[in-house]
């Protein structure tokens, strides 16, 4: 399971596309996952935001169930299979948006223990004044939503998107450390990131190919089928 | 330095107005009860606000989906009613308490508890889930034995429904007795919660007339201190 994590605008989602492009053409069969991607509650989360009239525990808790039902229902049997899995966002955002809001960490972890531990995270970092450029170059707007705006902070919109952002990405920093991220500079040309995150990914995919866990060697070793050895049984 | 007061320490919230929540297995008659006692507090001039189990206006249809077309496993059925009580708890339970409002609520996050462990989650992980609520001024258990409460449910009933009856956990391939099971499981829960969370048990099984006596009597004890919230200014 591979995690691409960033604000909005920092290129995330090109950068999981070209990554998706390349493990396919390297022979990989991939399985994408994102925020509000869910069966479940995909279209309740986004009918919910339109109003606003929205507690932040309430939506703190839809994207957490929104994210479970895809790990439960889709990527858990993908895993198995022996799909790569490849997260446009991951449980990092949404604590990362809930701490902006006064979250309680711990609070956080014990809920968001249900998800699956992912094998590399990579985190686009760009400063918030470089978000803010390309928020505007992309949309010609602000978003309500990545400017903070229901912490209501701020005199104007733009100050509110710049505080908001700020907060942000210390909450990522700290979670970074946590977690062990793989920080990369978001603000080079996509093709450039693409080749910095192409090597992390083939690197670790090596790795595990050429030398699978423990774990995987021990169980190997001791299945009756693999090996055509009956599995000894203790006595008495 | 606002949200976190209210996120994560809510059990040892203080509050004007009193909070009074029923729980109990199906058939327990507590729904009952709670419609005599919030047509009492009315006639007595207090302001009431009544609330329940699977009802907030955003999540309740994709709760019903869900249910229909079974989507659901035991961790995201935990996680969508724990939306669906943030919603209504964020809006219509903590506004009204610290208005001073007296709030009724048709089951409360023991029904959580006792179901989402019946269904295999761990206890811990759901009261995390559930630790942003304020404890209750009363919470009644309405105790019944299984066959009472389950053949009040079964009597006149067609058919059950798939996670009512507990199905999505494997009990039983019959229905009945797969909710029989599961009742049963739900009802040990509350057994086990019933003194830590210090519920006021009540005997189930005699007519609504004597249950509804004994209940008033508590409520009134509770209440001998309650003073409803000012309409008007106090003249200086």
């Amino acid at each position: 399971m591979i995690v691409i994590e960033g604000s909005d605008c920092s290129g995330r989602s090109t950068q999981t596309q070209m990554l998706k492009e390349s493990l396919e053409a390297a022979g990989h069969a991939v399985m994408e996952m994102g925020i509000r991607r869910s069966n479940l509650l995909a279209k309740a989360i986004s009918s919910a935001k339109q109003g606003n009239l929205l507690g932040k525990t309430t939506l703190s808790l839809l994207y957490a169930t929104d994210l479970a039902d895809q790990l439960e229902n889709r990527i858990v049997p993908a895993m198995q299979a022996g799909f790569v899995v490849l997260a446009d966002r991951y449980i990092y955002t949404l604590m990362a948006r809930d701490l902006a809001r006064g979250a309680d960490l711990k609070w956080l972890k014990s809920l968001f223990g249900i998800a699956l531990e992912p094998d590399l995270i990579v985190f686009l970092d760009a400063d918030p004044e470089v978000l803010f450029y390309r928020t505007l170059a992309k949309y010609g707007e602000l978003n309500y939503w990545e400017s903070g705006m229901d912490l209501a902070t701020g005199n104007s919109m733009h100050e509110s998107f710049l505080k908001y952002q700020k907060s942000l990405r210390g909450h990522f920093h700290r979670l970074a450390e946590e977690y062990g991220f793989t920080m990369v500079d978001a603000t080079p040309k996509p093709k450039v990131i693409h080749r910095e995150i192409s090597a992390l990914v083939s690197g670790y995919l090596e790795r595990i190919v050429q030398q699978p866990s423990r774990a995987q060697r021990e169980t190997a070793a001791l299945s009756p089928v693999a090996t055509g050895r009956p599995v000894r049984v203790e006595e008495g | 330095m606002a949200m976190k007061r209210i996120r994560g320490l809510g059990a040892n919230k203080k509050y004007p107005g009193r909070l009074i929540v029923v729980e109990g297995c199906d058939g327990s008659g507590k729904s009952t009860q709670v419609h005599l006692l919030r047509v009492w507090l009315q006639s007595q001039g207090f302001p009431v606000v009544y609330t329940e189990w699977n009802s907030s206006a955003i999540v309740k249809r994709a709760t019903r989906r869900a249910k229909r077309k079974e989507l659901l496993t035991p961790t995201t059925f935990s996680m969508i009613h724990a939306c669906d009580f943030a919603d209504r708890y964020e809006k219509m339970i903590l506004p009204p308490l610290h208005a001073g409002c007296i709030v009724l609520a048709d089951r409360y996050v023991y029904t959580a508890y006792a179901r989402d462990v019946a269904r295999g989650c761990d206890l811990r992980w759901v009261r995390n889930t559930y630790s942003f609520a304020v404890k209750p001024t009363i919470a009644f258990y309405f105790h019944a034995p299984l066959e009472v409460s389950i053949s009040r449910i079964l009597f006149g009933r067609p058919s059950l429904k798939y996670y009512e009856a507990g199905m999505d956990i494997g009990l039983s391939l019959d229905p009945v007795e797969s909710f029989k099971l599961f009742q049963g499981r739900i009802k040990d829960e509350y057994d086990r919660m019933a003194r830590r969370e210090k519920f006021e048990v009540i005997d189930a099984t005699r007519s609504i007339h004597e249950t509804w006596s004994e209940v008033r009597k508590v409520v009134q004890a509770k209440l001998a201190d309650y003073e409803p919230p000012a309409t008007q200014n106090s003249q200086a």
